[in-house]
């Protein structure tokens, strides 16, 4: 017995030991947002603005292929109106044809359209960035926050909380590494593929001004953001959340039901 | 089968058919009058429970090929389409991506449960061993099904799963090469993975229609897995079976809700949401969090080939344990001895799972090793041993008599 607790207890320091010695990127800033947790839903205006922020910064050098412009009036989303949607899509110009004479032409961006992309390829798009800036459609759920298995049972996965991360987290490095920086790259402990990223700080406070005013520091702005590319990669979480809440007060119900009958059922026999 | 059977049909119509086809008798027979032992616990639902996930599965997943296109370049769109346009896709979607873990959980604890009350053991030796086959395909039905969204760990999945094959000698590159139908995990591969993916759940059903057949042959095992003496030790599945199972299975989806509309990506991988680089491997390459055990058993071995047959025979293993327990008892709760190693063995199963998820490095390692060493000698020494030297408790009498003692005591 004594000795499988000394086994125990070495095993213990071991795992223990191992954990902790692992190297990653630092934990996401634990911030909280709206949407989350069993009711939580998206708060509009915040995706609105954060819409803004995506248009007048990140779609410089990001695509956001997965998304329509007429994905901005669905229900559970930043509720533009239709007519919004529409003017707010003339705003980009997308290429369309061939027409009848077989060429290419440009034309203003209808509801019906994809979100252009800002280069033609992702040669181009890297070889104008120092590297290439992913796809922002899905990047919420494309990566975590933090990790271990009951942390993100509790506390979910931290995909918002990455980006916004990211956006928040650039820093001067410290004189030890600093010496190692690659041309092109900016520190920023954060970022999940090493610490230097070739994304330079896009937001500065001040830089988008909403229309209802909100604050606008490189704070607000990223959470705004982030809560946006949060809805691009789940347009149906609210859906989602209503519809299970429906779902399990039927199952709960039918679980009750069914127990007092199997109750009754078996009421005679010894089991 | 028709001449025991209680089913007696009335109208002329009835008879007619009956003395054609007597499927109505047959169905009678065994979903209704079936003969159970009264005493099943709880942990004798989840085969219900599983029949059920393999008829969500295969529901979701015809809906799902409604939309899906098996194509390199438009898989991992097509998955999305159905995410975001296809009314209820992201329904349809999420509850086949979490059914495939439920099913998962379902078949860990049947299988334990086996373990424990000895329900491989004789006349079940066929059951059993069907089972252990069923449990193959799963496993291959889901790796296949993981590669369909075509994300980064689907590729790289594929990649290092069939890149195993290579370590078979002489042929091994031959045979990576016809899996592929190419020189790399590509178009073809996704291509038959499909098709695979749409075939194997319906040999499942098939299976599984064996495996049902194999149980009413000797019929169900029980807690004190002492043999059915006689009709007081029973009643009929229906209803009072029916019932069990069904309120079990109405939990066990209450379980499943939870993940599906409110965690429906904590099982799987926010790498899969990339999609497929051939050019760019992720940091951790690993697998669903159903393999992990045998992922961390193929990684503790460091001959390439040599993991690969540890893998392959910490599954195989089971097909020899009716066997390999060499004890006459059948139920855990007459074998005190056995039931300490029987939990020693869950956990490390489930050690080894944590170690499959993490990196080969350092200690784990070591742990890796040590776990894999005893998980065989668990099968091969214990088991064989321990049916020798322990003494078990005292049998009751029968069914009903350890059911009137139980009661007595409450
Ligand atoms: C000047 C171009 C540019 C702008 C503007 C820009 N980014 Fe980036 N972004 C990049 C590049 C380049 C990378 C790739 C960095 C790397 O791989 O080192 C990147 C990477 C990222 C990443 C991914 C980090 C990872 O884990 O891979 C996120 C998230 C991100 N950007 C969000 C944003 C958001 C949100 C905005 C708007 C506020 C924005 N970016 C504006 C160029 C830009
Ligand atoms: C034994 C039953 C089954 C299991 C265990 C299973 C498992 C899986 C898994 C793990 C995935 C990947 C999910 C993801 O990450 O998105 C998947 C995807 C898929 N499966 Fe199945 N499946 C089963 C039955 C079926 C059946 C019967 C069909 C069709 C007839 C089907 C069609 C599909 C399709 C089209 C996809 C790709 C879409 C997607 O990724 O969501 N599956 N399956």
């Amino acid at each position: 017995m004594k000795k499988f607790a000394t086994f125990l207890i070495a095993a213990t320091a071991l795992f223990g030991g191992v954990a902790m010695a692992e190297e990653g990127p630092t934990p996401a800033k634990g911030i909280s947002f709206s949407f989350e947790g069993p009711f939580g839903t998206f708060d509009r205006a915040q995706l609105q603005r954060g819409y803004k922020v995506y248009k007048e910064v990140c779609a410089n050098c990001h695509s956001m292929k997965l998304l329509s412009f007429r994905n901005l009036a669905d229900k559970g989303g930043p509720s533009f109106t239709e007519a919004q949607v529409k003017s707010l899509a003339a705003t980009f110009k997308v290429q369309d044809g061939p027409n009848t004479k077989g060429e290419m032409f440009e034309r203003a961006g209808l509801p019906s359209d994809r979100f252009p992309s800002p280069y033609p390829n992702a040669e181009a798009a890297t070889a104008a960035n120092g590297a290439m800036p992913p796809d922002l459609s899905l990047i919420t759920k494309a990566r975590e926050g933090w990790h271990g298995t009951f942390n993100q049972l509790w506390n979910g996965i931290g995909g918002p909380q990455y980006v916004y991360s990211v956006l928040t987290g650039y820093e001067t490095p410290p004189a030890d590494i600093a010496k190692e920086k690659p041309e092109g790259k900016y520190y920023n402990p954060y970022f999940q593929a090493g610490h230097w990223i070739s994304m330079p700080p896009p937001l500065s406070d001040g830089q988008v001004t909403f229309d209802d005013g909100a604050p606008n520091k490189v704070d607000d702005m990223a959470k705004d953001v982030a809560a946006f590319l949060a809805w691009t990669a789940e347009p149906k979480m609210e859906e989602r959340k209503q519809t299970g809440f429906e779902v399990l007060i039927y199952l709960a119900i039918l679980a009750g039901l069914m127990y007092f009958v199997k109750k009754k059922v078996w009421a005679g026999v010894a089991h | 089968m028709s001449g025991s059977s209680k089913y007696q049909p009335t109208s002329p119509v009835g008879k007619w058919f009956h003395e054609r086809l007597p499927i109505v008798a047959f169905v009678k027979d065994h979903a209704m009058d079936f003969p159970t032992p009264k005493n099943l616990n709880y942990w004798w639902t989840f085969g219900g429970i599983l029949a059920v996930m393999l008829v969500v599965q295969i529901i979701t997943g015809i809906v799902l090929v409604m939309h899906y296109t098996p194509h390199v370049d438009f898989a991992f769109n097509s998955v999305e389409q159905i995410m975001r346009d296809v009314n209820y896709g992201w329904l349809i979607r999420y509850m086949h991506m979490n059914g495939a873990s439920m099913f998962f959980i379902a078949v860990y604890i049947h299988m334990f449960r086996g373990m424990y009350f000895g329900s491989y053991k004789a006349p079940r030796e066929v059951l059993w061993m069907i089972g252990v086959i069923i449990y193959l395909v799963m496993m291959a039905t889901a790796f296949m099904g993981y590669v369909l969204p075509w994300g980064q760990m689907s590729f790289w999945g594929a990649k290092v799963i069939t890149n195993l094959f290579s370590a078979i000698p002489f042929v091994g590159d031959f045979v990576t090469t016809w899996l592929w139908g190419g020189y790399s995990v590509d178009n073809p591969t996704l291509n038959r993975f499909f098709s695979l993916h749409y075939l194997l759940p319906f040999v499942l059903a098939g299976l599984v229609i064996l495996h049902i057949w194999a149980l009413h042959v000797p019929g169900n095992n029980n807690p004190t897995g002492i043999a059915v003496k006689g009709p007081q030790d029973t009643v009929p599945f229906h209803p009072y079976y029916t019932m069990k199972d069904g309120f079990a299975i109405v939990v066990f989806l209450i379980f499943y809700a939870l993940f599906v509309f409110y965690g429906p990506n904590y099982m799987g991988d926010a790498v899969n949401y990339v999609p497929a680089n051939p050019l760019s491997t992720p940091a951790h390459i690993k697998p669903e969090w159903y393999y992990l055990p045998f992922y961390a058993i193929l990684r503790s071995i460091p001959d390439k080939l040599f993991g690969v047959i540890a893998m392959f025979s910490s599954i195989l293993i089971l097909l020899a344990l009716p066997w390999l327990d060499t004890s006459r008892v059948r139920s855990g709760n007459y074998r005190p001895i056995f039931k300490g190693f029987f939990w020693v063995f869950v956990i490390v199963c489930i050690a080894l799972g944590f170690i499959g998820s993490k990196p080969p490095e350092g200690s784990y390692v070591l742990w890796g090793r040590i776990l894999t060493a005893y998980y065989f000698i668990h099968f091969i020494v214990i088991l064989p041993l321990l049916g020798l030297l322990e003494t078990p408790k005292p049998l009751p009498a029968s069914i009903s008599d350890d059911v009137l003692a139980k009661a007595k005591l409450a």
